[in-house]
């Protein structure tokens, strides 16, 4: 090799070295400038594994094995596009959902969606708290200490810290969905056969499995989750110039959703399906089963999994909806009001988190009857919602350019007549559990 | 009489004969003729073309009913006019600005007072209701009689807001002129309560807004804004109203606002603005945010050691001065060097002819440009500081952090 080959070469290298840290420094500032966006997306779709999804998640591996994990692709779509919506809806309008809702079709249907709301969301509260409760039996406390503190440390956490405060903790918590990774891990599951079953759909057309389907996607997608998405970009003011930011949020946070419960599923599929034992109806005496199957860790880890689900959808869910309401019908909201200047907002706040945990309390609370409502209400709640995101995302004189194309607005469509379908007949088996559809205990 | 927008909307209209004419849907205030009067009634008739009855054709307005003057041959046909305020689309259910409350309120719903002139009735706006009772009445009109309704709400609190301090919110500046929105009564607002109002406000809201306030007032809004929002709204405004508007701000605001910004952007404003401004922002740009220089404002008051308070008073008044940074001056000496602060208090106390060297703060402090923020913090907390004064390294005095500063540093924090 002579010298001008040697140094021709030198140069290239020195070129590919400067390349390459121009390279991470416009990734770097990529990912600062997403890191500004993230948070509504993510949080929104983690609180949907909250104590009644998971509950769902675990009898689907218990009951089918991995047989429903295909499912998990066009929820995941599903979650995507609506969420991608409201996102978009947020971003552009720079105004919450009850606040378009309000604006565009007047105060009579305002009020009888944030009426519904309410107590739908309320009976939503009462399932987090006792899965609150059952996830402290595992740890032998009793609910009767448990569930208070968790009540004052939800209400605390939330009027004591500013948006921003809220937020760094809320993704701490969904950082720490990841215990079930660790839990399905011990478990020692068959992953060629679960990947398998992700890739390749396969139906079975008897009603427990069709059944079960329902359930999984009708737990995933909560209406309320949308509201809380939409106000959570415009609270933090993110521009219509950070919209792919936000996009990739929501995207990130429908993706981490599924692959929680992919590992649910695969955990409680890999043992109580395995050994038999499919008769498992909820998540708490899932995690009891779990500790002769894969040991304690896996037992505490998936118990420690659904306490932490339950407080974390716990405090969201009151503050969404407190949110709502009061925006909706015009009242001050948000915590970084203080209490003088937004009085409604907190009480409201304060009744659901008080109500919800205190009927957990009662000796012989109908939980399971609570739990059926918030299935019901979210059935019927659903709907709504959706039609009238699809209506706003639709005006042209609110989106500009940002309307939905043909395109996405027929896979909008054809999600949201789907979902619908799904939660209604969740809704009527929910409802009429005699019928030829309920599921076989 | 006193009515609302809710029971006159739906309200069946009968001509002079009694013939049922068509139902309300809608009404219209004409800013350009007068603020506050409903000037036409918006009738839809099912399949036909709606009709407009002009003020001058109502003889008679009870909630439920309005009685026209003139038969319905001689209503005009609906044509929709981008000038003419509709009540029920542009103001109820919307946001609106309570001058004097300060705050972003939403329109339940509207209050209306009749006016009998010559032969006909007038309606004029007098109020928006925002609070309980007319979302009472909201909900339930139609579903009860207008009477049980009325009853109803007569005994909640009221909540509402004169007309004339009202200010909407519309985001388009063409249909802003044909409406005649000013926003004159914004500019008296305290430019920390107009940025508060502006936070609750959506993006396009915000921009239109800000367009049509004056340079000043609109420089100090920007100020008290979160950073986030003004870096949109710059970004946004035509670059010569930014550039002018920028020339309002004191220059540590305008360099901390450009710093944000994406460089080719800063740089095009920066070349809007006039070539003094322009240098003095360009200078503090150059110092590290988190640094003495970055934080200082080089709009400052200094005079001789030697003058004597009627000299600095009648040399005071000569100027134009800044009053925001009017607490205290900077003292030079013989050789343009730093040699103290006195403070406007002290001044006014001296004796007449008493040379301003004497009357320095003690201690004698400064610090360099690129001194920590940290120890700014410091300096100001021990010794109570309003200001200080930061030079270069040939001790000339080049600007002053003033307390304000300080504090929404350490607020940001």
């Amino acid at each position: 090799m002579n010298w001008a080959e040697l140094s021709k070469w030198s140069e290239q290298l020195q070129a590919r070295g400067t390349d390459f840290q121009k390279r991470v420094r416009s990734l770097r500032r990529r990912l600062a400038l997403l890191l500004a966006v993230v948070g509504p997306g993510l949080i929104t779709s983690n609180v949907d594994n909250d104590a009644g999804g998971i509950s769902v998640y675990t009898q689907a591996g218990a009951q089918y094995g991995y047989t429903l994990l295909w499912s998990l692709i066009p929820m995941t779509i599903a979650l995507y596009v609506i969420g991608e919506m409201c996102a978009r809806m947020g971003v552009v309008t720079g105004k919450g959902l009850s606040d378009l809702i309000r604006e565009e079709f007047g105060f009579r249907p305002t009020f009888f969606v944030m009426i519904a709301g309410f107590f739908v969301d309320l009976a939503n509260v009462v399932a987090e708290f006792a899965g609150v409760a059952a996830a402290m039996e595992i740890f032998h406390v009793s609910k009767y200490i448990a569930v208070p503190i968790a009540a004052i440390l939800v209400w605390v956490l939330v009027l004591r810290g500013t948006y921003r405060q809220v937020e760094i903790i809320f993704l701490v918590a969904c950082v720490l969905y990841l215990s079930y990774v660790v839990s399905a891990i011990f478990a020692k599951p068959d992953w060629l056969e679960a990947a398998r079953h992700t890739a390749i759909p396969s139906m079975h057309f008897n009603a427990g499995y069709l059944l079960m389907l329902t359930g999984l996607i009708g737990t995933t997608i909560a209406p309320w989750q949308f509201f809380y998405m939409q106000a959570g970009f415009v609270e933090k003011k993110v521009s219509v110039r950070q919209y792919p930011q936000a996009r990739a949020d929501v995207l990130i946070g429908s993706i981490s959703c599924m692959v929680i419960v992919f590992f649910i599923i695969v955990c409680t599929a890999a043992t109580l399906y395995a050994s038999g034992q499919r008769g498992i109806t909820d998540a708490a005496e899932a995690a009891k089963a779990l500790v002769p199957l894969a040991g304690k860790w896996a037992g505490t880890l998936f118990a420690f999994g659904l306490l932490n689900a339950s407080l974390f959808a716990a405090s969201i869910l009151p503050l969404s909806t407190a949110h709502v309401i009061c925006e909706g019908l015009g009242f001050e909201a948000g915590i970084d009001n203080k209490f003088k200047e937004a009085p409604i907002f907190y009480w409201l706040y304060t009744i659901l988190i008080v109500v919800g945990a205190g009927i957990v309390l009662l000796p012989h609370a109908p939980l399971w009857k609570i739990l059926i409502f918030s299935q019901v209400g979210n059935g019927f709640w659903l709907p709504v919602v959706l039609i009238f995101i699809l209506l706003l995302v639709n005006r042209r004189d609110l989106m500009g350019e940002y309307v939905n194309t043909v395109t996405f607005n027929a896979v909008a469509w054809v999600t949201a007549i789907a979902m619908i379908a799904l939660t209604l007949v969740l809704t009527y088996t929910s409802l009429f559990p005699g019928s030829a559809l309920a599921p076989t205990p | 009489m006193q009515i609302y927008a809710t029971e006159l909307i739906g309200s069946e209209t009968y001509d002079d004969q009694g013939h049922f004419v068509g139902r309300v849907r809608e009404f219209f205030i004409e800013p350009a003729e007068q603020p506050n009067r409903v000037s036409r009634f918006l009738l839809s008739r099912g399949r036909f073309a709606p009709l407009l009855a002009r003020h001058d054709q109502v003889a008679q307005v009870a909630p439920g009913t309005i009685r026209l003057n003139c038969s319905e041959r001689a209503l005009e046909i609906y044509r929709p006019n981008e000038a003419w305020l509709a009540v029920r689309k542009d103001l109820l259910d919307q946001q609106i600005i309570d001058t004097k409350g300060r705050k972003v309120v939403r329109v339940n719903d509207v209050d209306l007072a009749e006016q009998r002139t010559n032969g006909n009735v007038e309606l004029r706006l007098t109020q928006v209701d925002v609070g309980l009772p007319g979302a009472v009445r909201r909900l339930l009109q139609g579903v009860l009689a207008p009477a049980v309704v009325r009853k109803l709400q007569s005994n909640l609190p009221a909540r509402t807001i004169r007309w004339e301090f009202v200010n909407l919110i519309e985001p388009d500046p063409l249909r802003r002129v044909k409406l005649r929105i000013t926003h004159e009564k914004l500019e008296d607002l305290h430019p920390a309560d107009l940025a508060e109002i502006m936070e609750h406000l959506s993006a396009a809201e915000r921009q239109g807004i800000i367009a049509s306030l004056d340079e000043e007032t609109a420089a100090s809004v920007l100020a008290e804004l979160d950073e986030r929002l003004t870096t949109q709204i710059v970004e946004k405004l035509d670059p010569e109203k930014a550039a002018d508007i920028l020339e309002e701000m004191a220059p540590d605001a305008a360099a901390d606002l450009l710093a944000e910004l994406p460089k080719e952007t800063s740089e095009e404003l920066l070349d809007e603005m006039p070539g003094l401004e322009a240098a003095e922002v360009r200078e503090l740009l150059a110092f590290d945010p988190a640094t003495a220089g970055g934080m200082m404002n080089t709009d400052f008051v200094f005079l001789g050691e030697s003058s004597t308070r009627e000299e600095v008073l009648q040399w005071m008044r000569s100027q134009d001065l800044n009053f925001d940074q009017l607490d205290t001056v900077v003292l030079l000496d013989g050789a343009a060097q730093f040699s103290g602060t006195v403070s406007v208090a002290r001044i006014m106390m001296s004796g007449a002819d008493q040379p301003l060297g004497e009357l320095k703060t003690e201690p004698l402090l400064s610090v360099t440009a690129d001194a920590d923020e940290a120890d700014v913090f410091d300096l100001f907390d021990k010794y109570n500081l309003r200001m200080l004064t930061v030079v270069d390294e040939h001790s000339r005095p080049m600007g002053a952090i003033t307390v304000d500063d300080v504090v929404s540093r350490l607020v940001k924090k």
